[in-house]
């Protein structure tokens, strides 16, 4: 029992990660209808940005937190100013094709600029264990689960009551549609890059204090993870998405903690492939009905 | 003598290679409903898009209110005060009544202004007031042109552009549709409105432009075109 609440928090710390990329993931999918396969990268630069302002800056935890958030956020509008949208009209698969181009960019880019070494994420915040009943939970668990929290509760809260919020739902929607309600397009995809961007700067930041070792490559398995979440939650729900994040995260630690390490990646495809066959439409996905 | 409030002059549209509308010239004076019938493909859907922003014309020039819409972007468009009822209603799924109506006001700052025009669409519309809450995909066809079109409204145009509101809907909402596309006119909304049903809207509209194959080919009162053996026989099933 207490090994089984040991790695139900072990999970759900690593599933936050997940959670908050998933978010990001499924939001920009939402509106531009694109696999951003950059995203794990952004989230990569996010882990640089505190690497660097807590060793030679000497942020504190928070701050780098924020500003890692802002720096993606930008990497984010850029990357889809650029990349993405002269491409809007053209076939999926040519922007597609793209996104894994930014995303080589910005691996070899990073490598070629801080080389590939693996770092040490500095220890900002000193790590304190609490044991309860046997459990052990860190002081770092516990923010990587509260920020966690509170980045979650603050996208739902955007895109649900805000007039932001609605205008990114209308045009994931309907672009034509929201046009005509007087919503710029541009606008608002960029802003929606710019949240989903801000939360894999943030999860960059909490997997380097959790983790403690960061690389240029390390964004690669965790996007396509989050793309699996996403999957897994339904495409088209917030909740889902977090959910989502947290299943990959607890399967990926309960299968390590069979002892099954090396098939702990090979795991969560699967469940990809279990999900596209026979939920499609993920745990909380939407039901597609055309009304005539 | 009321004055012009839309006037496209020479507009011809392209997709591609394909002329889809040709120095069409037509305009609109300050509380009128004109039409625009023509069969299907003759180009009243791509004016209406053009007029809206959403199709940039080859030539010619729109000119709303002393203003030219030529080069203006859709939302900078809705801003001058020209809203759309889109083809296919085109509601939002997935959002509430209430959302797809706040939407519709979404260039406006007048918060007061806003909760007012809501509740005098839901006073308008009472099944949109019943059904606020709801996902507006729940709505019955009927029901969701009711919505885009008091979305349009929401946004408080000073003209209102209808692409076939009555397509596809049943018999006994579309006597409605009509009902209040003349209702809303009488309190002071210019209409210009596209119809398949060219017999119900000629008879709503104080003037009518004939389509084909991307040409104006004839214009009158309603009543003269709804009259005229010619259009009688082309679009009104004889």
């Amino acid at each position: 029992m207490q090994t089984f609440f040991q790695q139900l928090i072990n999970g759900l710390s690593l599933g936050s990660i997940y959670a908050l990329l998933a978010l990001g993931y499924m939001i920009v999918y939402g509106i531009s209808k694109l696999l951003n396969f950059a995203h794990g990268d952004v989230y990569m630069l996010g882990a640089y940005w505190g690497y660097y302002t807590i060793n030679y800056l000497h942020f504190g935890f928070i701050t780098a937190l924020i500003t890692a958030m802002i720096v993606c956020g930008l990497a984010g509008v850029i990357i889809e100013a650029v990349a993405y949208r002269p491409l809007r009209n053209a076939p999926r698969v040519a922007a597609l094709i793209t996104a894994i181009g930014v995303s080589f960019f910005l691996e070899n880019g990073m490598s070629y600029l801080v080389t590939s070494d693996t770092r040490n994420f500095p220890q900002v915040i000193k790590q304190k264990t609490f044991d309860l009943g046997g459990v052990m939970i860190s002081n770092i668990q516990l923010i990587i689960l509260v920020t966690t929290l509170i980045l979650t509760l603050g996208l739902m809260y955007i895109i649900n009551y805000t007039k932001t919020g609605r205008a990114m739902r209308s045009v994931s929607t309907d672009y034509d549609a929201a046009s005509l309600m007087g919503i710029n397009i541009n606008h608002t995809v960029s802003i929606t890059f710019a949240l989903g961007s801000a939360l894999a700067g943030a999860a960059g930041v909490l997997i380097g204090l959790y983790y403690n070792s960061i690389d240029p490559l390390m964004g690669m398995t965790p996007g396509i993870k989050a793309f699996v979440a996403a999957v897994l939650g339904g495409i088209g729900s917030i909740p889902g998405a977090a959910v989502g994040g947290f299943l990959i995260g607890l399967l990926e630690t309960a299968v390590q903690a069979m002892g099954f390490s090396a098939f702990r990646d090979a795991a969560v495809y699967i469940v990809l492939i279990v999900i596209l066959l026979v939920l499609p439409g993920g745990l909380f996905g939407k039901k597609q009905v055309e009304k005539v | 003598m009321s004055k012009e409030i839309l006037e496209v002059d020479q507009l011809s549209v392209n997709y591609g290679a394909i002329k889809a509308v040709r120095d069409v010239s037509f305009d609109i004076k300050e509380g009128e409903i004109v039409t625009l019938i023509g069969a299907n493909g003759a180009g009243k859907s791509t004016i209406l898009k053009t007029i809206s922003g959403l199709l940039k014309p080859a030539n010619g020039e729109i000119v709303f209110l002393g203003q030219s819409l030529a080069k203006l972007t859709a939302p900078k468009i809705v801003a001058a005060g020209v809203s759309q009822v889109p083809e296919g209603r085109r509601i939002f799924a997935g959002m509430t009544v209430k959302e797809n109506l706040q939407l519709g006001a979404y260039l406006r700052k007048d918060k007061n202004g806003v909760e007012k025009d809501m509740e005098a669409m839901f006073k308008r519309f009472p099944i949109l007031k019943e059904r606020q809450k709801q996902d507006a995909a729940t709505l019955s066809g009927g029901e969701q042109q009711m919505l885009a079109m008091a979305r349009a409204l929401m946004a408080r145009p000073k003209l209102l552009l209808l692409d076939e509101p009555s397509m596809g809907l049943a018999p006994i909402y579309i006597q409605e549709i009509f009902d209040i596309i003349k209702s809303i006119n009488k309190e002071g909304m210019t209409v210009l409105l596209i119809e398949q049903n060219a017999r119900q809207a000629l008879s709503i509209a104080n003037r009518g432009y004939v389509l084909a194959s991307g040409e104006v080919k004839m214009t009158g009162s309603g009543q003269d075109l709804l009259n005229d053996p010619a259009v009688q026989k082309a679009y009104l099933g004889g």
